[in-house]
Parts: C-alpha cells; sequence; structure tokens
C-alpha cells in the first residue's frame, strides 16, 4: 500500500487529491453522455412525429403558454447562474457565500417545478391529457389538429421526464447544502459541488432544448 | 516495502507460500462485512452469486420450453403459460445473466487488478449498481410469481403497451432499474481505464481483455440509456394512457421497435466482446506465446462497438421499414462481420509454434472459437436482405443467437471462471471434471443448437407453442441435448463449489500467466497489491516467462526487484 | 417423423434464388468453419507441450501483411454476399405490374382474406400457378406477419398502415402460412393454409364463390361503392364537381399538392389515412371540412373503399386483373346520387 499523502478527503483508492477531481469528472461527463442518450430517444420519436404531423404539432403548440415557458426558462436560467455563482465560491473557500448560492438554486428550481405543476393542472382541466377525456380545442385560427394527442403524449412525457431530472437535482442540491453548512468542502476540496453543479446545468441545458421544441414552434 | 511482500513476489515465481496472509475474503468476516463493501472483488462475488441465481432460472425456464417442444402437440403448458415461459427465459437470460455476465463479475474482479489500481473509480457507486442489479431482478420476479409476463423478452408495441394483460409494468420497472447497474458499471470502467492506470501501463500494454470489457462499457454507456427511455416510453403508455407508440392516435409501432434495437443489438457486443477479451487472455496464455496482432484485437474491439451502433435495422428487414434504411442497415452488418473475423484468425496464428496446453479454460476457448465461427457466419445469413426474409422470427435466427450468446459468451464466461477461479478463491478446481465438462457442453451444446438451425430453414418460426409435425425430429434432438448441456452446465456448478473447501491451494500464478492480476497474491488482497505495482514490459510477454521460469528462483526474485 | 426433410418446398419464383444464396452460404461457412477448426485442430496437436521435438523457432510475428489479408478477403466475400441479397431483396420488394391484387386483414389470431372478385377466406388463401398476387395486409391490432416459407416471403402485418407482399406461385400444392410475429397467446394457432391451384382449377374455384369466409356477393369495388354511398362520401366527393371536395376519379397513384406546399402519392396508405383522418394531409385548396371516419369504418370496409377508389383508375394504372371488370360497374353505381340520406341514417349501426 502506498504511503502517499492519503488525507481523509482523498478516497483509498485514488493515489492524490488532483487523480480523484479528474475521476470524478470524467466520471460526470460520461454519465451526462448517457443523459444526452436518453433524453435523444425522446427527441427522435419527437422529431419522426412533428415531421409526419407538422400541422397538427404547429396547432397543439399554440395551446401551451408561450409566457409561462419563458418564465420558466428565465427562471432556469438565473438558477444556473446562481449554480454556477456557487461553484466559483466554493472554489475560493466562501462557504457562506456557497450556502447562499446553493438555497438561490433550489429556490428557483422549486419555482420552475410549481410553474410546471400549474401548468400540468391547465392541461388537465383542458382534457389535454391524453387518454379517454382528452378533447383538442385548440386556439381560433388553429382548432384542427387530429394528431394532437401525439402531440401532447411527447409534451408529457419530455416534460415530465425533465422535472424528475430537476427532482434529483433539488435532492443533489439538498445533499450539497447540508454538507457545506457542515463545512465540507473548502479550496482544496470542491469538487462535489463542481459536478453536481455539471448535472444541473446539463438539466438546464436539455429546458433550452424542450422550451423551443414543444413551446416555439410556427409562432409567428 | 514491508518484508512479507517480498516472500510474495518471490512466491509468484513458483514457490507456493503456505502462509496464510491477510486477503480480500479474510480481511473482514460477517454478512454485513460483504452486503456493505466497497471492494470490488467483493461486489464480484456478490455479482457472481445473483447471476448465477438468475442462470438457473433462466436455465429451469429453458428446460420447460424444450419439454414442452418435444411433441407438436401442447403437453405440459397452455399456450398462455408456455408464452410467458419463453418470454421469462429471454428476460431473465438477457438482462439478468448474460449482460451483467461478463463484465461484472469477471469484470469487476480483474479490471482494477489488471491496470493496477486499488480499486474502481468509484467503489460505492460500484456496490450501488449490485444493489440496483438486485432491485431490479426483485421487481422482475416479483412479476413472474405474481403471474408472469407474456410479450417476449422483446416487448414489441402494441402488443406490449396495450394488448398484453401480462405484468408488462412491473417487468419493464425492474428492467429499467437493471439497466442502471449496467450503465453505472460501464461509467466506472471507463473511468478507471482512463485515470487509474498504473504508471508504465500505457493503452498498448493493456490485457486485451481491459480493452474488450473498454469496448463493452461505452456500449453499455450509450446505449442502455435509449432502451431505457423506450421502456419508460411503453409505461406512461401503458400506466398513464400516453400513446407515443399507439397507431390508434397516430402513432408508429416501429419506432418502439428502432428504439429497442438500437441498444438491443449493441447489447449482444456488451455480451460477446468482453467472451473475446477472455478468449484472448487464455488463448495467449495456453500457447505460451504473445497474443498475435494485440493492436487489431484490441482495435477491432472498438471497431465493433462503434460500428455495432449502426446495425439495429437489420432486425427489422421485414417489419416496413425504407427498403433502402433495410440495405444500408446490411451493408453495415456485413462490414461489422470483419472485426470478428480478424480476431478469430489473430487467435488461431497465435496457436502456431506455441506451446499448447489443454487446460480446462483452453478448452472452453478452443470450443468458443468454433461455436463462435459457426455463430458469426451464420450471422451472414441474417445480414443478407433476401435469405434474412426467409428466416427471419424462425428457428434459424434462434440457433444463431444461441451460438453467439451461449456458444460464445457462455462459453469464454465459464472458461474466464475457471481461468481466474485460482485468483478469486486461492483454490484450484479439479482439471479433470473440468475437461469434462467443457466437453460436455460442446457437445450437448451442438446438439442442442444446430438442429435448429434446420428446423428453421425449413420455416418453424419462434415463439411457436404448438407446430406442424414435420419438425418435431429437429425439436426432440434439440430437447435431447438441452439435457445434456443442463448437465454440461451443472458440473461445474458442483465441482467449483466443492473446491471452495477441498480444492489445492494455488499460487499467486499457477498458470505462469503474464499480466498485473498474477503478480498479487490468491486471492489478492483488499487493496490488490502490497506495493504500487510498475509496469516496465509489454503484455503477453510469454517468452521472458518461460525463459525465466528455466532460470533459478533467486535470479527471478532479483529481476521482479526492478519493479520496486 | 423419423425423416429429415432440409428445405421447405420451393413453390414461388423467389424459392430457387433465396435457396442459391442459402447454399452458397452454408458452403461457406462449412469451409471457414473446417478450415479453421483443422487449423486450430492441426496446432493444437503439433505444438502440444508434450511435443517437445517440434520446431518453435521463429513463430509468426506480427505482420500487418496478414492481417490485411484476413480483413480484404472476408471483406470483399462478405460485399459479394451483400450484393447477392440485395439482387433477391429487389426482386421481393417490387411487383410487377401485372399482379392481382388481393388484401389480407390480420387480427388476434386469425388471417382475414379478400379478393377483388368478392370472395373472402378465413386462415386459407386461393392463389393460381404462374399468377403475381400482390397482397395489401393490415392489422386490426397487433403486429403479425404474413409468412409462406414454401414462397420463402415474410412480411411484417402493422396496424394503422399498409404493407405489401408479393409472390408468384410455380407448384401447386397446399402450403403453410404462418404468424411469424409474436402476437400474443394463440400466436402458434394464427396459421393457415395457401392453396396453389393451376389456373383452370382456380377459375373453377372463383366461379364456385364459395370459400370458407363467405363472399361478398359483389367485387370489392361494388362494395366500396356502397360504402362510398352509405357514408355519405358521394354528397362531396362528386364525380364531375371539385367544389366542395377533390374528385377521386383518376386520383390512385397520381401526386397530389397538399395544403402546407408537399406533395405526396396518392397510394393505398394515403387513401386510408385520408379517410380515417382526413385532416392529416388535406389537399391544397380546401379545408379541413372532412368528418373523422376512424372508429366508424372496420379495416375489411376499409379496404373495399380503397378498392373502389383505385377502381376508378388513376394516370399510372397498374389496374390489376380482376378490376377491370368491376371498375365500370362501380362508376355506373357511382352516379345515382339520389337516396343518399336514407341510408346514412342505417349504416352507423350496422358499421359497430
Amino acid at each position: 500500500m502506498s504511503d502517499a499523502a492519503h488525507n481523509s478527503l482523498v478516497a483509498h483508492q485514488f493515489d492524490d487529491a488532483r487523480q480523484q477531481q479528474e475521476a470524478a469528472t470524467v466520471g460526470m461527463w460520461t454519465f451526462l453522455i448517457t443523459e444526452i442518450m436518453f433524453f435523444g430517444g425522446l427527441i427522435l420519436a419527437y422529431m419522426i412525429y412533428r415531421n409526419q404531423f407538422a400541422e397538427s404539432f404547429h396547432a397543439a403548440s399554440r395551446v401551451l403558454d408561450v409566457w409561462v415557458g419563458c418564465f420558466n426558462t428565465c427562471v432556469l436560467l438565473v438558477s444556473s447562474l446562481t449554480m454556477a455563482l456557487g461553484v466559483r465560491a466554493a472554489q475560493m473557500g466562501d462557504r457562506k457565500k456557497l450556502v447562499l448560492f446553493i438555497i438561490a438554486t433550489m429556490i428557483f428550481g422549486a419555482a420552475f417545478l410549481g410553474v410546471k405543476a400549474y401548468e400540468y393542472a391547465e392541461k388537465f382541466e383542458h382534457h389535454l391529457v391524453p387518454g379517454p377525456t382528452f378533447h383538442f380545442h385548440g386556439v381560433p385560427g388553429h382548432e384542427h389538429a387530429p394528431n394532437a394527442e401525439i402531440f401532447f403524449s411527447l409534451y408529457f412525457a419530455m416534460t415530465g421526464v425533465h422535472a424528475l431530472h430537476m427532482i434529483v437535482g433539488l435532492g443533489l442540491m439538498t445533499w450539497l447544502l447540508r454538507k457545506s453548512i457542515k463545512g465540507t468542502f473548502s479550496k482544496d476540496y470542491y469538487n462535489p459541488v463542481e459536478i453536481c453543479g455539471l448535472y444541473w446545468h446539463f438539466v438546464d441545458i436539455v429546458w433550452i432544448f424542450l422550451y423551443p421544441l414543444l413551446y416555439l414552434i410556427d409562432r409567428s | 516495502m514491508d518484508t512479507t511482500s517480498t516472500v510474495e513476489r518471490v512466491s509468484a515465481t513458483g514457490i507456493i507460500s503456505d502462509t496464510i496472509r491477510t486477503n480480500f475474503l479474510n480481511a473482514d468476516y460477517g454478512i454485513k462485512s460483504w452486503l456493505l463493501t466497497k471492494d470490488h472483488k467483493r461486489i464480484a462475488i456478490l455479482y457472481l452469486i445473483s447471476i448465477t441465481v438468475f442462470f438457473m432460472i433462466g436455465g429451469a425456464f429453458a428446460a420447460m420450453i424444450r419439454m414442452e417442444l418435444i411433441t407438436p402437440e401442447a403437453d405440459v403448458f397452455t399456450s398462455e403459460a408456455y408464452n410467458k415461459v419463453f418470454t421469462t427465459h429471454g428476460i431473465m437470460m438477457v438482462f439478468f445473466f448474460l449482460i451483467p455476465s461478463i463484465p461484472a463479475t469477471l469484470g469487476n474482479f480483474l479490471v482494477p487488478v489488471m491496470v493496477g489500481a486499488r480499486d474502481l473509480a468509484f467503489p460505492r457507486i460500484n456496490l450501488l449498481s449490485w444493489y440496483i442489479y438486485v432491485i431490479g431482478g426483485l421487481f422482475t420476479l416479483t412479476a413472474l410469481v405474481l403471474g408472469g409476463v407474456d410479450t417476449g423478452w422483446t416487448f414489441y408495441t402494441p402488443y406490449s403497451s396495450t394488448y398484453s394483460n401480462g405484468y408488462v409494468m412491473l417487468t419493464g420497472i425492474g428492467i429499467f432499474i437493471t439497466g442502471f447497474s449496467s450503465i453505472l458499471t460501464g461509467l466506472n470502467f471507463i473511468v478507471t481505464v482512463h485515470k487509474m492506470r498504473a504508471p508504465g501501463l500505457g493503452w498498448f500494454r493493456l490485457p486485451l481483455f481491459v480493452w474488450a470489457n473498454y469496448a463493452a462499457s461505452l456500449i453499455m454507456v450509450l446505449g442502455t440509456p435509449v432502451v431505457a427511455i423506450g421502456i419508460v416510453m411503453i409505461a406512461l403508455e401503458r400506466g398513464l394512457g400516453l400513446g407515443i407508440f399507439d397507431p390508434r392516435l397516430g402513432g408508429d409501432p416501429v419506432l418502439f421497435q428502432h428504439i429497442f434495437w438500437f441498444y438491443s443489438h449493441p447489447a449482444v457486443y456488451i455480451m460477446i466482446l468482453p467472451g473475446m477479451g477472455v478468449v484472448s487472455e487464455i488463448m495467449a496464455c495456453f500457447s505460451r506465446r504473445h497474443i498475435f496482432g494485440y493492436k487489431f484485437i484490441a482495435f477491432s474491439s472498438l471497431g465493433i462497438a462503434i460500428i455495432g451502433f449502426l446495425v439495429w435495422g437489420h432486425h427489422m428487414f421485414v417489419s416496413g421499414q425504407s427498403s433502402y434504411a433495410g440495405i444500408v442497415f446490411s451493408l453495415f452488418t456485413f462490414i461489422v462481420a470483419v472485426p470478428s473475423a480478424i480476431k478469430v484468425f489473430n487467435w488461431t496464428a497465435t496457436m502456431h509454434k506455441g506451446r499448447i496446453v489443454y487446460s480446462t479454460p483452453m478448452m472452453y476457448a478452443l470450443g468458443f472459437i468454433g461455436l463462435f465461427l459457426v455463430g458469426g457466419l451464420t450471422g451472414l445469413f441474417c445480414a443478407s436482405l433476401g435469405v434474412d426474409i426467409h428466416i427471419h422470427d424462425t428457428y434459424f435466427i434462434v440457433a444463431h443467437f444461441h451460438y453467439v450468446m451461449v456458444g460464445g459468451s457462455v462459453m469464454a464466461y465459464l472458461g474466464g471462471i475457471h481461468f481466474w477461479w485460482p485468483k478469486m478463491t486461492g483454490r484450484m478446481y479439479p482439471e479433470g471434471w473440468g475437461r469434462f465438462s467443457a466437453l460436455l457442453v460442446f457437445v450437448g451444446f451442438n446438439l442442442t443448437f444446430f438442429p435448429q438451425f434446420i428446423a428453421g430453414y425449413l420455416g418453424m418460426p419462434r415463439r411457436y407453442h404448438v407446430y406442424p409435425p414435420e419438425f418435431q425430429i429437429y425439436n426432440v434432438l434439440s430437447s435431447g441435448g438441452a439435457l445434456v448441456l443442463g448437465i454440461g452446465f451443472m458440473i461445474p456448478l458442483i465441482y467449483l463449489f466443492w473446491s471452495l473447501k477441498y480444492g489445492e491451494k494455488a499460487g499467486p500464478n499457477p498458470w505462469r500467466a503474464a499480466g498485473l492480476e498474477w503478480e498479487t497474491t490468491s486471492p489478492p488482497p483488499t487493496f490488490n497489491f502490497d506495493y504500487q505495482p510498475v509496469v516496465d514490459h509489454e503484455p503477453y510477454n510469454y517468452s521472458e516467462i518461460d525463459a525465466r521460469s528455466s532460470a533459478t528462483v533467486s535470479t527471478h526474485s532479483v529481476q521482479e526487484e526492478q519493479h520496486v | 417423423m423419423w425423416n429429415f426433410p432440409l428445405l421447405p418446398d420451393q413453390a414461388s419464383t423467389f424459392a430457387g434464388r433465396v435457396d442459391g444464396l442459402y447454399f452458397f452460404l452454408v458452403a461457406l461457412t462449412a469451409f471457414f468453419t473446417v478450415m479453421i477448426s483443422l487449423m486450430v485442430a492441426f496446432m493444437a496437436i503439433r505444438y502440444r507441450e508434450s511435443n517437445t521435438k517440434v520446431n518453435r523457432d521463429n513463430p509468426l510475428p506480427e505482420n500487418p501483411t496478414m492481417e490485411a489479408v484476413w480483413i480484404g478477403v472476408p471483406l470483399v466475400i462478405v460485399l459479394v454476399i451483400f450484393f447477392w441479397g440485395v439482387n433477391i431483396y429487389f426482386a421481393i420488394a417490387r411487383p410487377p405490374a401485372n399482379a392481382v391484387d388481393m388484401y389480407v386483414t390480420g387480427k388476434q389470431w386469425m388471417w382475414k382474406i379478400q379478393h377483388p372478385t368478392g370472395q373472402r377466406e378465413i386462415n386459407e388463401i386461393h392463389v393460381a400457378v404462374g399468377q403475381p398476387v400482390r397482397l395489401t395486409m393490415i392489422s386490426q391490432d397487433v403486429i403479425h406477419s404474413f409468412y409462406v416459407p414454401a414462397f420463402r416471403v415474410k412480411q411484417d402485418v402493422l396496424p394503422g398502415r399498409y404493407s405489401q407482399l408479393w409472390f408468384e406461385p410455380t407448384k401447386p400444392g397446399i402450403y403453410h402460412l404462418f404468424c411469424a410475429e409474436f402476437c400474443g397467446t394463440k400466436h402458434s394457432g394464427m396459421i393457415g393454409r395457401v392453396v396453389v391451384m393451376e389456373s383452370a382449377d382456380y377459375e373453377r374455384w372463383l366461379a364456385g364463390g364459395s370459400s370458407n369466409g363467405g363472399s361478398l356477393g359483389q367485387t370489392m369495388a361494388d362494395a366500396g361503392a356502397q360504402i362510398f354511398e352509405a357514408q355519405g362520401c358521394i354528397t362531396c366527393h362528386k364525380m364531375d364537381d371539385a367544389s366542395r371536395a377533390p374528385i377521386l376519379k383518376g386520383l390512385y397513384g397520381k401526386s397530389v399538392a397538399l395544403n402546407g406546399g408537399e406533395t405526396v402519392i396518392a397510394d393505398e396508405q394515403y387513401i386510408r389515412e385520408s379517410i380515417l383522418r382526413s385532416g392529416a394531409k388535406i389537399v391544397a385548396g380546401y379545408g379541413p371540412i372532412m368528418p373523422v371516419y376512424q372508429n366508424r369504418i372496420s379495416e375489411d370496409e376499409l379496404m373495399q373503399l380503397v378498392s373502389y377508389i383505385k377502381s376508378l383508375g388513376g394516370p399510372a394504372t397498374g389496374t390489376p386483373a380482376a378490376t377491370p371488370s368491376a371498375a365500370p360497374a362501380s362508376e355506373t353505381k357511382g352516379t345515382p346520387a339520389a337516396a343518399k340520406p336514407a341510408q346514412n341514417v342505417n349504416e352507423p349501426s350496422r358499421n359497430k
């Protein structure tokens, strides 16, 4: 067993903090690639059906509230900013700021989910949830969408899976919050903040794709 | 460097040390020390036990299939029960045995040792992957106990999403969960190979087993999430009434097949690539030669992994996909045959002017080459558009993929288990029984599956509970073979278990094999090495090893000292 | 039981070609398996550990030339097989112009066949030697697969989309018809027979009109024309007036400009989709006023409607042998558009 300087923050399998940090980062990136493939399956389905049922998709998309979506996009972008500032604070070893930014990130994340829940509830009321009660009325000038149910199936699948990722992200933030309150992180050890940040940004970026795909098609 | 390890490394040259040392097995005791372990070797043993359980379940269902098919009529099961039986066989074998088989057991045990690391990069994630696997397995077993599922392991929509009244959701959730264990294992391997290699261990000094597992990991990481989302979509459709594949809403059920095979064809390479890695190790060791064409074998693994992602549509030649898509997929499928051919030729060339030792692992490896040849070459039938239209979804396909998955992966898996058994347990298995069982498996396997090629070309569709009487003779032969094959699988199970207590003690390197894993003790200590291994030579340096073993032990230890 | 058949009957024009490639592949497989196994066995024996007399000097070194050979040779071989296979595939994928149309509906767990002349069969399909047949197939529920081993043809039968398959029988006899795609509990019971008859026998069979599924009592196109009236299609789709809806005469096989600016070929699939979900692809210049007929028309009736619309002719008339006689009849039927409303009231109940 090498007698290298194994401080308590370097796990036994690593030689040094640098190796540990590199491994964690490569690991997170690899994981994010699997996530891309995961969402890729949904986006593939979306592309095929949108191509096939262009008119239905255009009409169905108009039912979604662009401004609510826009608000949510802004909320998420701001949460990404606070996350990035949090990582910066961790790198500087500024515990107070770190805690503050993590809390801010969590608030914005929760706000996003709240708005999402409101949107879902609205869909329920308007019979836009696929199933036996589904009934599409459309908006004036765009009532006609024979395949709207497919669009809304994809809408719920895509935003639902995304929301699930947000919830996981909030879980990670809670864990980070606990650790940073305890003072685990320092200038020399902030890697968990960094890789949780990577995850958070990734979930944001997914939304950056979902928003135009679902809300912004054929808006003129 | 302390003295005990010096003694050990002297013994690495051939003297078996009698002193009982601390190793990963006796480092700690009690069920908790196993269930909470972060040691990759213990996790490998946990995996070994659990996949053996699933293998036996899957095997029992295979036996039921063969029993039912002895006669053309329905005599053991109702159609409904039979459909559940073959579905369970497929699900258990594919998702719970073949995919984790070599990576999660041998790979988990050996990859860190082979790269000279103390553990995988993320030991806790590794343990988590085992728990995920077990939880997924429990979900699927629960579905089985409640009444089973009858969609076939392929879950084709709209049967799975709308019409089947089996426990599709529960099974699907089980497979979805298990998928994550595969992703986490792959992720761990990729990071470990990239970041944890010992000093001096460049990419082209890695054992081919590591290359093969690395290639398989790429597939696990890139492919598994896609089938996962496919299963999610089925679950949403079945459980919540969304309709992504529902033809009544204009959805396309064939889209599911694309998503499914995008993973499930490369998944075949998750099964076979690590097997090829095992065979490369065994062929070199028991030919006592440097492996022929190291770089070609290494790159052919990557080639298979990459081109393997472009061939999924060959499962869908008659599904109604565009004929031009069919042609492109056919072409890529033919091209992916070439890297497999490269490997076979290189293994054969490795034997040239070698010193062939007929050990059990070698017999499994030679059996692998023969069966994989047939499995691979019959793959050309399936890749060829004109012929595949006839043989698609017949027993020809069943025979073909069993030649690759059982004749290939399982033979390699058993060969690997025998090869590294002394390393994992510190005990030797009985060689005579080993050779006998290898022979029995080989004969039983061919008897089981060769007749299915003929039945398939005659037109017997797969998943048929009752069948026209002209196919009977081939089914009788197949069922007879299955009995032999079953016995062939039971024997190792018994004697390997027996050897844990009564087997001869193995030294660190009973095969005089090359590779870092043979430089440490058997079984290895918790952190694999008592020193920091440094690699200063090419892999598979068997000529040096053999030259050395004719010299005296003392010169050895001096040479070994250079490692320090 | 104690005979060992090796090949199914060769009963279509494809059978010989597919078997030819098959035999080549069998020979190739046997050659490589035997060759490599012999090489392995030879080396395993000659270079066995106990044989100390054999010369082990200069073993094969790493050799890029050898690698190139065994990369190149297999590559060439597989490309030959690839082109050979594609060649056969093209033949299987392209029905000839003189093929007779037949219509197949798959459902759990039976095959329903409609002849254009009105005969209907269940789990049985009668065809004539030397007469190419083109099947237009659809499923009412899950995916099935129409498989006749003696013809070496197979095609999945999908819900919601027509797929097609063609063959030309060459040998009279009775052959297996299997469902090859797992479709549920009685999957292995979804079998039937293909009866290949000499032309004269086939004519007699057609004339007899008796078959296990009964008969429409009229041609499919005629039956389609009746539905066309009964469902009220004819009130908008007139023969000579395109003001409310496009004229369907001469539509089949034509390329149609859509509202979105795209064009599609009016094939069976397009016609079917336009009836069920008219809004998906609207012809340029028309509004989305056509009602949705989904769940109001069965797949069998849809096929009759399609057959009717096809019988109205089209630019590239690959007009099937049986339909020309039907076409004039249906056209005359189509014109008197009088007693429509009354029928319209009665019809929906019949369709349930």
